[in-house]
């Protein structure tokens, strides 16, 4: 059985945007079933579907598809470093207004003095156009991902970073992910309050 | 050089336990470096070892690693606990995600406030019992097998164990309801490198207690 994966979350970012990233960047097509009521998350719940269960961790499925290595435990140190920082900036909408501007802070203190310098290094030192082999990875699609949502928080936040400059320009030519990047693609726009009222009614939270 | 993996971490579970229960199922002699006290962690900060600046970090095959998931990666993949194909690892990757997630609320149960700490307990067993464990039994039940993918020791049976020991620390008859994970429990703590992990003195550490937390915090700040 081949078919497109086929993704299932509510119509917003989330756990699911970097998943939406990878398959756009290797020029997957996929399908998006929304989740937009807690009926909704309850049937997804009580369907036994295997298909359902493959969808939710596609991420990690075509990240090894992507790559040629058994081991690559480069890229998984540079995605979970990625992934901290983005998880940061995720919660942000679900916290207290009174630490918003706090926690803001503590994500630009974090890009800038503890993530960008290590991609920055890497690229320095590496020398390539890509963080790891010579050649697109999972961990280009993620930091690039990462770039775009801190600017999103700060747009100047690439300053002191030339060569992550540079590298958002390159990574964001390739053509499937350009094709990503343009108005009409299945990436997700910021979170609004529409859609942060939908998530904390469908999860509960 | 010895060539043994060797663990930067403060003497207690936290985010390595999971690593060392790894090492330890695949029969691999590691080394540990604690960190006592805050200058160790400075220390370490300082000689640029740690690329995010955070523990866990595990020294193997030359390279320095950090990031519990990539770390468990690696280890999973090079002693063969990985699954024979894509499929299987991303069955593995599934069920050890959630194991995770499991983990990360019994870990947090000591810092709780001792206000709040009641109510956290009742919602790890009750995210336990209605969301993580009747999805193992199920998948042991369907398929009938000793082992949770592949029909083979993996890295999701070594995370499982682990996480089923320490919730019954938390309560003891958690696993009432759940046939087939005991037997589970019974059979992988058979396996006999995991059976000498389990005997005192291995390299396991304890649960945590509330008298080492300022000890702790007092490392991380």
């Amino acid at each position: 059985m081949a078919g497109k994966p086929k993704l299932h979350y509510p119509k917003g970012r989330g756990r699911m945007e970097s998943v939406r990233w990878l398959l756009a960047a290797a020029g997957v097509e996929f399908e998006e079933e929304f989740i937009e009521t807690k009926e909704d998350l309850e049937k997804l719940r009580s369907s036994e579907s295997v298909n359902c269960l493959l969808n939710i961790n596609l991420h990690q499925y075509n990240k090894r598809k992507m790559l040629n290595k058994n081991i690559c435990f480069r890229i998984d140190m540079y995605v979970e470093g990625t992934t901290d920082l983005m998880g940061m900036i995720m919660y942000i909408p679900f916290q207290p207004a009174e630490s918003k501007e706090k926690n803001l802070a503590l994500i630009i203190e974090r890009a800038t003095a503890r993530y960008f310098p290590v991609y920055e290094k890497a690229l320095k030192d590496h020398g390539h156009g890509y963080l790891v082999g010579n050649k697109l990875s999972w961990a280009d699609i993620h930091l690039l991902e990462a770039i775009l949502m801190t600017e999103e928080c700060k747009p100047d936040i690439l300053s002191a970073f030339p060569l992550l400059q540079a590298f958002k320009g390159r990574i964001s030519n390739i053509p499937t992910i350009k094709k990503f990047l343009q108005p009409g693609s299945q990436r997700k726009p910021v979170a609004d309050e529409k859609f942060i009222a939908r998530v904390k009614e469908i999860f509960s939270m | 050089m010895s060539g043994k993996p060797k663990l930067h971490y403060f003497n207690g579970r936290g985010r390595m336990e999971s690593i060392r229960w790894l090492l330890a199922a695949a029969g691999v002699e590691f080394e540990e470096c604690f960190l006592e006290t805050r200058d160790d962690l400075l220390k370490l900060l300082k000689s640029g070892a740690l690329l995010f600046q955070q523990v866990p970090m595990v020294e193997i095959d030359g390279i320095k690693m950090v990031q519990t998931r990539a770390i468990g990666n690696y280890i999973a993949a090079k002693y063969n606990l990985y699954g024979k194909d894509l499929k299987e690892r991303a069955l593995i990757d599934m069920y050890v995600e959630a194991i995770i997630d499991l983990d990360e609320l019994f870990m947090s149960h000591p810092f709780q406030p001792a206000d709040k700490k009641e109510q956290h307990l009742a919602n790890i067993v009750d995210k336990a019992t209605n969301r993580h464990f009747p999805v193992y039994e199920k998948v042991l039940k369907d398929h009938g097998q000793d082992f949770l993918v592949g029909n083979q020791l993996s890295r999701a049976d070594v995370q499982l164990l682990e996480a089923l020991l320490m919730a019954e620390e938390c309560k003891p008859d958690i696993l009432a309801k759940f046939p087939l994970l005991q037997s589970f429990k019974a059979r992988i703590s058979n396996v006999p490198t995991i059976k000498k992990f389990l005997q005192p003195g291995s390299q396991r550490k304890p649960p945590p207690q509330e008298k080492d937390l300022p000890k702790v915090l007092k490392i991380f700040n």
